[in-house]
């Protein structure tokens, strides 16, 4: 436990911290509950996102058509909302579950398959998703006032002062833990990544695992693509576009090892925190929005280095005094 | 190739757990079993022995559901089964124990022992307190005094390996393979491994124990089977059989055979190593190597010599010490200076290090000797293939065409490959690490033989091995390591098997050794 | 196993002709795709077959293949780079910059370029200084990249270079041969050749089929990934000039999302996106392949987001379908 503690979570948490801090001090109205629970509920797609991200990169894969998928099931959602103003926002949740789950399942099965590099099925998949946007909708915008109301108005309702975006990042994140550690198919991943040879000899199909890797993944960025549209109200093409990158970066920043392996939801929902109070941050120490893609892609590099540092390995020591003497 | 069948008919009453019967495997350029047959019974140790490329580690494969045979049959109670996945071999009771460890670094010791057959609650999710509770009562049992919870990656090697035992232990096993277990452990962890295979028998497991050390199967083994070439030799009763005996049939041929003698031709010094130091793998290493001598380092696994030669060619960097190179200082920071300074390495690692399997033959000879072979920078086509050729041929590497991928050949003709690439630099010192590992014995005695002409031509050889025969056969001297540090140099009558083993071991006196 | 016996017998250099094995490959099968793509544009649309609508067409691809050809290097040695599009973007903000200040084309030129040197530098030196995987650190300096721009453009952009300077992405050597062509055809000679036929080639091979062995053999691997590195930032520092010069102004935008088609480029050209072989010939073919079905749908009207579901369907496609064919035959 006391490890756990000087870990890279203890880290991230205090730099979060010391951020929130630093801007407490010049801007105490940035520390108040209700706009901590603001910045929380405006990360919690990223969050839900990070989420999936992990647990394909825990198996050694890459999953950039996240962004996409969200615009995509979003861009659904919307359109079924137009067409049946009447449809229970349960219904759409399930539709937005099982439709982003069926995209990273065609990410997943050409990866298990067809055994194509990840990261060459993410970046064509992602070029298609949006492709499909555009065929579907000829461009064209939906607006608030095409959406019915119950539809837009379901995240931004408030449960206990949080509204159920930020609900919904938690209870995401419930589950991301339990199921990590307490399922066989979580273990899994862990032993897929950290040790695909020896994930053979104990039974474990790497291609399968990987696969479902993205299913997951796909129906959290399904899931996020719903919340997004109806919490903005308006869905089009070019819907968080170059999101996949802040996600990516999230789970860097937040100790997820890219060789695959090593990783925790908590250091990923961290990573994705600290991503949110420097948006967040940004227009309030007034310091232009122009800065945030500079400063993830710098949080990106200094992590990544930053994990390569602790996890470079102490090396096999043979010599017994050198043992010692340490 | 005589076959000996002492017993196992007569004198055993119970009937085999497992057999493979006329089990074939085919891999391109290698059969890597032909034919073969193995019988492993309740209650019983079965060694089976053989050397590097016999075929073992391609029937723990195929025990365990990784490969598929080509032909033949296994049995299970006389029954045939089919182990098409690792789980249906898991889930038959056949469970392995690797070489090496296999195990996961970012999961906790508990969660590595019971990956894929976890306890749950009710609700379908892994019940950890039963799996902690379990894993203590597993690592209790065998004595060990490891932490079910900590990740594995701080623990140590000896420690992982009773973690990989642990995990055998932990499924309901009614067969374990034993691959090399006791490769990375101390004395008196082997001893606990012992008594470990004692209360597996009792409990009336089969065991298949790999091994390539005699004491240890006279000492634990009940019966044998040998292989040599991916072929059945032999097998029967450990208590009816000589040391001699399985020598013979392992190698097929009398030892002393193997390494001709020849005439040595020692000249002036030509390297010369001082005072040289690693921070963690090795320290203080002084020696000398003369022109047209073969000079051996016997050691343990893990006793430095491969961390130590591969700082000598600057993958890695000393923290003290100086190389000289025909009386000229040597400041070797890479590979690429290494050569240039005249000395060259041949890894034991043939597929990671010394070959670029995905290339052709004649890319991967000339690979180390481009600039010998290009003009400006520019590649001549027609002086590759003549290098090529010329060190290829002097190798007798067998093989299609030059431009056939190295991946394709067999292991010995890589070998042969990886042995011509860097002769063709025409280095002052080559240093071959483990050079006949896991190659046929043609091959091996090819090789032999080709480095006793080196030396005869006035090539200094250092030959990195741990298989006693080779250091004694073919070395000039022997330098013993142990734990990174040079603790003897042996020549003339002192290099005997025993004093090699005494210093390997760090045994003071004769008494305890074999 | 004497060895002087075997002396005699010996091992043919190549089973199949060179030439041989040229016919049968990926390249050949794309120049028919490229062939078979512009018969199906010349009879689909009555302005294809004209010259300049066919210069025009080469635009498509050229600034974009120039990146290519030191990307598949860099992807035959096992390594990538997604920032090269950031890299574009800050190496245009650095000549507005210039410009503002008043800088004249020569050094407006050196400008771009020395950026792009620049930004291969760091993506380099994080990779093999500090032995960082580059997927990783280009993803991130990607993002710093562009975000630099940004944060010195906002939303503004630059505009008014000088009028000589235009020539780079506007200018014809004669006819209907423009300048950016010309550059294409020139760096496809020099990759090609540095490729195939130096030491520098063979190491970037050896590197991607296995870094160990590479270094083992006394390759210098981290000097080898540092060059390639430098050489990518170069080549896109060079297009920047080129489409900076083409497009006459400078956003923090520009080139969004064109490491996706230099990518897609270079695979579809056959290089191994795990490293270890390709060839620069393919990666010409496919430039032409890319920038013939832009400009054909282009002719039919088709909108740019379109083809992208084209361009992505392309790169999954041309991995796959040798992956099907292969199951087909198997079963």
């Amino acid at each position: 436990m006391i490890a756990h503690l000087k870990s890279r979570e203890a880290l991230l948490m205090g730099a979060i911290i010391v951020l929130v801090s630093l801007v407490a001090t010049r801007f105490p109205g940035f520390v108040t509950p209700s706009n901590l629970v603001a910045v929380f509920t405006d990360t919690s797609p990223l969050m839900i996102l990070a989420i999936g991200q992990m647990v394909v990169i825990l198996t050694r894969c890459i999953d950039l058509s996240v962004a996409a998928n969200l615009a995509l099931t979003g861009m659904v959602c919307a359109m079924i909302n137009v067409a049946m103003p009447d449809l229970p926002v349960g219904v759409i949740l399930v539709v937005s579950l099982v439709m982003g789950a069926f995209l990273g399942a065609i990410n997943g099965i050409l990866v298990w398959k067809l055994d194509i590099p990840p990261i060459v099925v993410t970046l064509g998949t992602m070029t298609i998703f949006r492709g499909i946007i555009f065929l579907l909708t000829e461009g064209k915008w939906i607006n608030a006032h095409e959406m019915s109301a119950h539809f837009t108005a379901f995240p931004r309702a408030t449960i206990l002062g949080m509204p159920i975006l930020g609900w919904f990042g938690i209870v995401v994140a419930l589950i991301a833990v339990v199921a990590m550690a307490r399922t066989k198919l979580g273990r899994s991943m862990y032993a897929v990544g950290g040790n695909p040879h020896a994930a053979v000899y104990t039974g474990i199909n790497v291609g399968r695992t990987q696969f479902y890797a993205f299913v997951i993944s796909g129906m959290l960025a399904g899931l996020a693509g719903y919340l997004w549209i109806a919490r903005y109200a308006v869905a089009y093409v070019d819907i968080a576009a170059g999101f996949e990158l802040e996600v990516v970066a999230a789970c860097v920043i937040g100790g997820v090892s890219i060789a695959g392996g090593a990783g925790t939801i908590i250091g990923t929902l961290l990573g994705a925190l600290f991503l949110g109070v420097v948006k967040n941050a940004l227009p309030v120490v007034d310091i232009s929005p122009f800065w945030q893609l500079a400063i993830s892609g710098a949080a990106i590099i200094i992590a990544v280095a930053f994990n390569a540092q602790s996890g470079r390995s102490k090396g096999r020591v043979i010599l017994k005094s050198a043992e010692h003497a340490q | 190739m005589q076959s000996q069948k002492n017993g196992s008919a007569e004198s055993s009453s119970s009937t085999p757990i497992l057999q493979l019967d006329q089990i074939t495997k085919t891999f391109p350029g290698v059969k890597a079993l032909d034919a073969v047959r193995l019988s492993l019974y309740p209650g019983e140790v079965t060694a089976l022995i053989g050397e590097n490329g016999a075929g073992k580690s391609t029937v723990v494969k195929t025990l365990t559901g990784i490969y598929q045979p080509d032909g033949g049959r296994i049995l299970l109670d006389g029954q045939a089964i089919k182990f098409d996945t690792p789980q249906s071999a898991a889930d038959a009771g056949v469970t392995a124990i690797h070489q090496e460890t296999v195990l996961f670094d970012e999961l906790t010791v508990a969660e590595n022992i019971f990956i894929g057959h976890a306890p749950k609650t009710k609700f379908g999710l892994i019940d950890k307190t039963a799996m902690f509770d379990r894993t203590a009562e597993i690592l209790d049992g065998i004595g060990a005094k490891i932490d079910g919870r900590v990740k594995l990656k701080d623990l140590g090697i000896a420690s992982r390996h009773l973690v990989a035992i642990a995990r055998a232990l932990s499924v309901d096993a009614r067969v374990v393979i034993m691959d090399e277990p006791t490769a990375a452990l101390s004395q008196t962890e082997i001893e606990e491994l012992y008594e470990l295979v004692d209360t597996l028998k009792a409990q009336g497991k089969a065991i298949l124990f790999i091994s390539h050390k005699f004491d240890e199967i006279f000492r634990i083994a009940d019966r044998f089977t040998v292989f040599r070439d991916g072929q059945f030799v032999g097998e029967g009763e450990i208590a009816n059989v000589q040391e001699s005996d399985l020598v013979q049939m392992m190698v097929g041929r009398a030892v002393d055979q193997l390494f001709p003698k020849r005439e040595a031709d020692i000249g002036e010094t030509i390297l010369e190593v001082k005072d040289y130091c690693h921070p963690t793998e090795f320290e203080d290493i002084n020696f000398s190597l003369r022109k047209g001598e073969i000079l051996g380092f016997y050691g343990l696994v893990g006793a430095g010599r491969s961390e130590f030669m591969q700082s000598l060619i600057g993958i890695t960097r000393p923290s003290k010490g100086s190389v000289e190179v025909e009386g000229v200082q040597q400041d070797i920071r890479s590979p690429a200076g290494a050569i240039d300074a005249g000395i060259v390495y041949v890894p034991e690692d043939r597929g990671k290090q010394g070959a670029i399997t995905d290339l052709p033959i004649f890319q991967n000879v000339t690979l180390p000797s481009l600039n010998a072979i290009s003009n400006k920078g520019f590649l001549q086509l027609a002086e590759e293939f003549k290098l090529a050729r010329e060190y290829t041929e002097r190798l007798d590497l067998r093989a299609a065409s030059l431009d056939t991928n190295v991946g394709a050949l067999s292991g010995g003709n890589q070998q042969k490959v990886v042995i011509a690439k860097w002769l063709a630099t025409k280095p002052k010192v080559i240093i071959l690490d483990e050079p006949t590992k896991g190659i046929d014995i043609g091959s091996k005695a090819a090789v032999h033989d080709f480095m006793s002409e080196l030396a005869a031509e006035g090539l200094s050889v250092i030959m990195v091995s741990s298989e006693i025969p080779e250091i004694l056969g073919m070395s000039d001297r022997v330098i013993v390591m142990r734990e990174g540090r040079m603790v003897a140099e042996l020549d003339g009558d002192d290099m005997n098997p025993e004093t090699l083993v005494r210093h390997a071991v760090g045994i003071a006196s004769t008494e305890n050794v074999t | 196993m004497s060895l002087a016996e075997n002396t005699t017998r010996s091992i043919p250099d190549r089973l199949r002709s060179p030439l041989r094995s040229k016919v049968v490959s990926w390249e050949t099968l794309l120049l028919g795709v490229a062939i078979g793509i512009f018969v199906f544009n010349s009879l689909a649309s009555p302005y294809f077959l004209d010259a300049w609508n066919l210069s025009d067409a080469t635009f498509n691809f050229t600034e974009k293949a120039m990146i290519a050809f030191a990307m598949a290097l860099l992807i035959i040695a096992g390594e990538i780079d997604l920032s090269v599009a950031a890299i574009i973007a800050l190496a245009s903000t650095a000549m507005g910059v210039a410009m503002e200040m008043g800088a004249g084309t020569p050094v407006l030129v050196l400008v771009g370029l020395g950026t792009g040197l620049l930004c291969g530098a760091f993506n380099g030196a994080l990779v093999t200084k500090l032995g960082l995987p580059s997927i990783v650190v280009t993803i991130g300096t990607m993002s710093l990249f562009r975000g630099i721009s940004f944060i010195i453009l906002g939303d503004g952009a630059f505009r008014g270079y000088p009028s000589d300077f235009s020539w780079f992405g506007q200018g014809y050597v004669f006819w209907v041969i423009s300048v950016e062509l010309v550059i294409f055809v020139i760096l496809a000679i020099f990759f090609g050749i540095l490729l195939h036929k130096t030491n520098f080639g063979r190491a970037v091979y050896a590197i991607g089929n296995n870094p160990t062995g590479a270094l083992f053999s006394g390759i210098r691997v981290d000097r080898v990934k540092m060059i390639l590195f430098l050489m990518t930032g170069l080549m896109a520092g060079l297009a920047a000039v080129c489409l900076t010069s083409r497009l006459g102004s400078t956003r923090p935008s520009i080139a969004t999302g064109m490491e996706l088609e230099v990518v897609t480029m270079v695979v579809l050209g056959g290089v191994n996106i795990l490293g270890g072989s390709g060839s620069i010939p393919g990666v010409v073919i496919a430039a032409f392949v890319m920038g013939l079905v832009t400009f054909g749908l282009g002719l039919l009207n088709v909108p740019g987001i379109v083809m992208s579901i084209f361009i992505g369907l392309l790169l999954i496609g041309v991995i796959a379908l040798p992956r099907l064919w292969a199951m087909w035959r198997k079963s």
